[in-house]
């Protein structure tokens, strides 16, 4: 007779927890080539199909980089809110206001020059998409509403305004119909970068992650989170400002992901219309978690899940997968990736078993 | 505003109000056993998914809204093994359950939009459909909205005069001790997640097959999200849970029928009311109740020691 016993290690595993994650990412890429299989499928050229779509070609690299930006800065917003171990679930709506705000200043000041408007955009979506994030930060303390559920009812309220307006006044009486903005004027417009056609939202998402690093890193402010983070009790007990770190992280990771919306909006549409909402908020809760909430891992798990997302267009185009192939991946790796963990705090041990001495045998 | 208006209006609040009620109930079960469960929202759909398939291929509605509650229970399962087998963090194994449950509807559900399948049609209940009013409002509808008002009623005697429901609740409320005295902690919350979940896709399979009869991708609308904020509401008693899921059946029916009555407000507008007022029945049920009634380790993970 065997017995699996579980025992909690001594110290959470290091270095070799790499495995761990690797094997989980491969346990649920095993899960993806089955289901490719019974939906009769190739699976092995599927997922070359999918490798190759997302990082194959120079295209396909930049358009990966393309999507990986507002993931990023969504995720990067998500994970500060994490760090105090509030679970804002909202970046999709935060997202959609964010670009609400940059899309009312592009349209209603659009002499402006760009050394002008581009910051002053920058400002709108910060403060749209931060209001967003303070009223579940302030429903939370004052009323003790739980933040998952508001932020969520707030993604959907978010994107209806976003359609009432596209819809409605904003919608640009020359577009036959379609429910989108005019055209953005070149001032406006957040540029390339050289000849690529990956945009300049590149630059503000390396600046904004090492800013988050720096702060979280050396500030007395990060300092404070960090530790509340860890223990909300006994950071309470040490008299740190509790409520205040809740509202001033719930504010910036609104604005975060407030800024993608620019970016999206500005650099990719180059106007507002409702295919703006592409589930970047979702899909950053992934991030955020896979990187353990570090700004360096959250830019690599960005540009994976990306590449995810490119990677199942290629494959619609070529096998005709529905694109939500990569949602169903998605959820798997999350899945995967979080039963894995059990491994770097725990370890099972085989146990012979030898008699049961209470009944006798 | 007349009579004829607001009696057909409050029984399409019960008939739109059903599934949440499914999904309230089995959020509640769950997170008695203190369990949170965050995959609803994947799970009814899901659930809304399998029960049309398995309608449209059987030609059997009651099969289908059968095998919408296994799939739920099969989905539940995954969170169950996640957060119970490998100790998983709860909120997140129930968001990447809602991401892979939509993923999943909508994957194999794409060569299925706009088609129909066999469903439930409204049977009038004997004798009680007659009532005034009521018989209106309450007994012109399909079975499955009349099974769904034995249930609560159930699960209210399941949690207060049994011993498997005492010993579940105790699971959620202090599990060391439950364990001490005994119990199997993880099988009480195997139960809890799967019978949950096998309501949540009960509650998904009455989307597709009672509400509409047919496949659109995004059918539940946020109506799973609905049903965990509902359990809040109704302080985790299920008889409060009807009340709250036919208030939202509720708004969510009359919003409908403004829009359909050409109402000059926009509709996007009209159709940010059910979720406007979640977060207002929200607010209002925290401040007021301040969670007392929710079970103590509801969220923590129970340590996989021996």
């Amino acid at each position: 007779m065997k017995n699996l016993r579980v025992i909690k290690r001594q110290e959470p595993l290091g270095w070799s927890s790499c495995f761990v994650l690797t094997g989980a990412v491969a346990l649920s890429l095993g899960i993806s080539f089955l289901m490719l299989s019974f939906h009769d499928k190739p699976p092995l050229q599927g997922m070359i199909i999918l490798f190759q779509g997302a990082f194959g070609s120079q295209w396909a690299l930049e358009d990966c980089l393309i999507k990986a930006i507002p993931i990023y800065l969504c995720s990067l917003g998500v994970a500060v809110a994490f760090r105090l171990q509030i679970w804002n679930i909202g970046a999709e709506g935060q997202f959609a206001l964010g670009a609400v705000g940059a899309a009312w200043a592009a349209l209603n000041f659009p002499d402006l020059p760009w050394f002008v408007l581009i910051p002053f955009m920058m400002t709108a979506s910060f403060v749209t998409g931060g209001t967003w994030g303070l009223i579940p930060a302030l429903l939370k303390l004052k009323m003790k509403a739980n933040e998952i559920i508001v932020t969520l009812m707030l993604n959907y309220i978010a994107i209806f305004y976003l359609d009432y307006l596209v819809y409605g006044d904003w919608k640009d009486p020359a577009s036959f119909g379609f429910p989108m903005t005019k055209t953005f004027s070149p001032g406006a417009i957040v540029g390339k970068i050289g000849s690529t056609s990956l945009n300049w939202g590149l630059v503000l998402c390396v600046v904004t992650g090492i800013l988050i690093w720096i702060f979280f890193r050396y500030t007395r402010i990060g300092f404070e989170l960090r530790a509340s983070g860890e223990n909300i009790q006994a950071a309470r007990y040490a008299g740190l400002p509790y409520d205040k770190l809740v509202i001033l992280v719930m504010i910036l990771s609104g604005a975060l992901a407030g800024w993608a919306g620019f970016i999206e909006a500005s650099a990719t549409l180059n106007r507002l219309q409702p295919s703006i909402i592409a589930g970047y908020g979702y899909t950053a809760i992934v991030v955020a978690w896979l990187a353990r909430l570090h700004p360096f891992y959250i830019g690599i798990a960005s540009i994976l899940l990306a590449g995810l997302r490119v990677g199942t267009e290629n494959l619609q185009l070529e096998l005709q997968v529905p694109a939500a192939f990569g949602g169903i991946m998605e959820g798997l790796i999350l899945l995967t990736v979080l039963s894995g963990n059990f491994f770097i705090y725990y370890r099972i041990k085989i146990v012979k078993k030898l008699y049961n001495l209470e009944k006798g045998i | 505003m007349n009579w004829e208006i607001i009696i057909p209006l409050c029984a399409a609040a019960v008939q739109s109000g059903t599934p949440i009620l499914y999904a309230t109930l089995g959020e509640i079960i769950t997170e008695k056993s203190g369990i949170l469960n965050l995959g609803i929202e994947g799970i009814m759909l899901a659930g809304a998914l399998a029960g049309f398939m398995t309608s449209r291929f059987t030609g059997s509605p009651f099969l289908g809204f059968i095998s919408g509650g296994l799939f739920g229970m099969f989905l539940a399962g995954i969170h169950g093994m996640v957060c119970i087998g490998f100790n998983g963090n709860q909120v997140v194994s129930g968001l990447a359950l809602t991401i892979l449950g939509t993923g999943l509807a909508n994957f194999l559900g794409t060569p299925f939009i706009g088609l129909e399948a066999p469903g439930f049609n409204p049977v009038p209940f004997p004798v009680l459909s007659k009532l005034p009013a009521l018989g209106q409002i309450f007994f012109n509808h399909d079975l499955l909205v009349y099974i769904s008002y034995i249930i609560p009623f159930l699960i209210w005697l399941f949690f207060k005069n049994t011993r498997w429901g005492l010993r579940l609740r105790s699971v959620g409320e202090y599990p060391g001790a439950a364990s001490a005295a005994g119990l199997n902690v993880s099988m009480y919350q195997w139960a809890g997640i799967l019978s949950g979940g096998f309501l949540a896709g009960l509650g998904g399979a009455y989307l597709s097959l009672a509400y509409t009869h047919l496949w659109t991708s995004g059918l539940t609308a946020g109506r799973g999200w609905i049903a965990v904020a509902l359990v809040i509401f109704a302080f985790w008693h299920p008889g409060r849970a009807v009340l709250g899921a036919y208030l939202f059946g509720g708004v969510m029916a009359f919003q409908f029928r403004l829009q359909a009555m050409g109402t000059h407000l926009p509709s996007s507008l009209l159709l940010m009311l059910p979720y406007a007022l979640t977060i207002i029945v929200l607010v209002f049920s925290s401040w007021k109740g301040k969670g007392k009634n929710a079970p103590a380790f509801l969220g923590i993970n129970v340590e996989p020691l021996e």
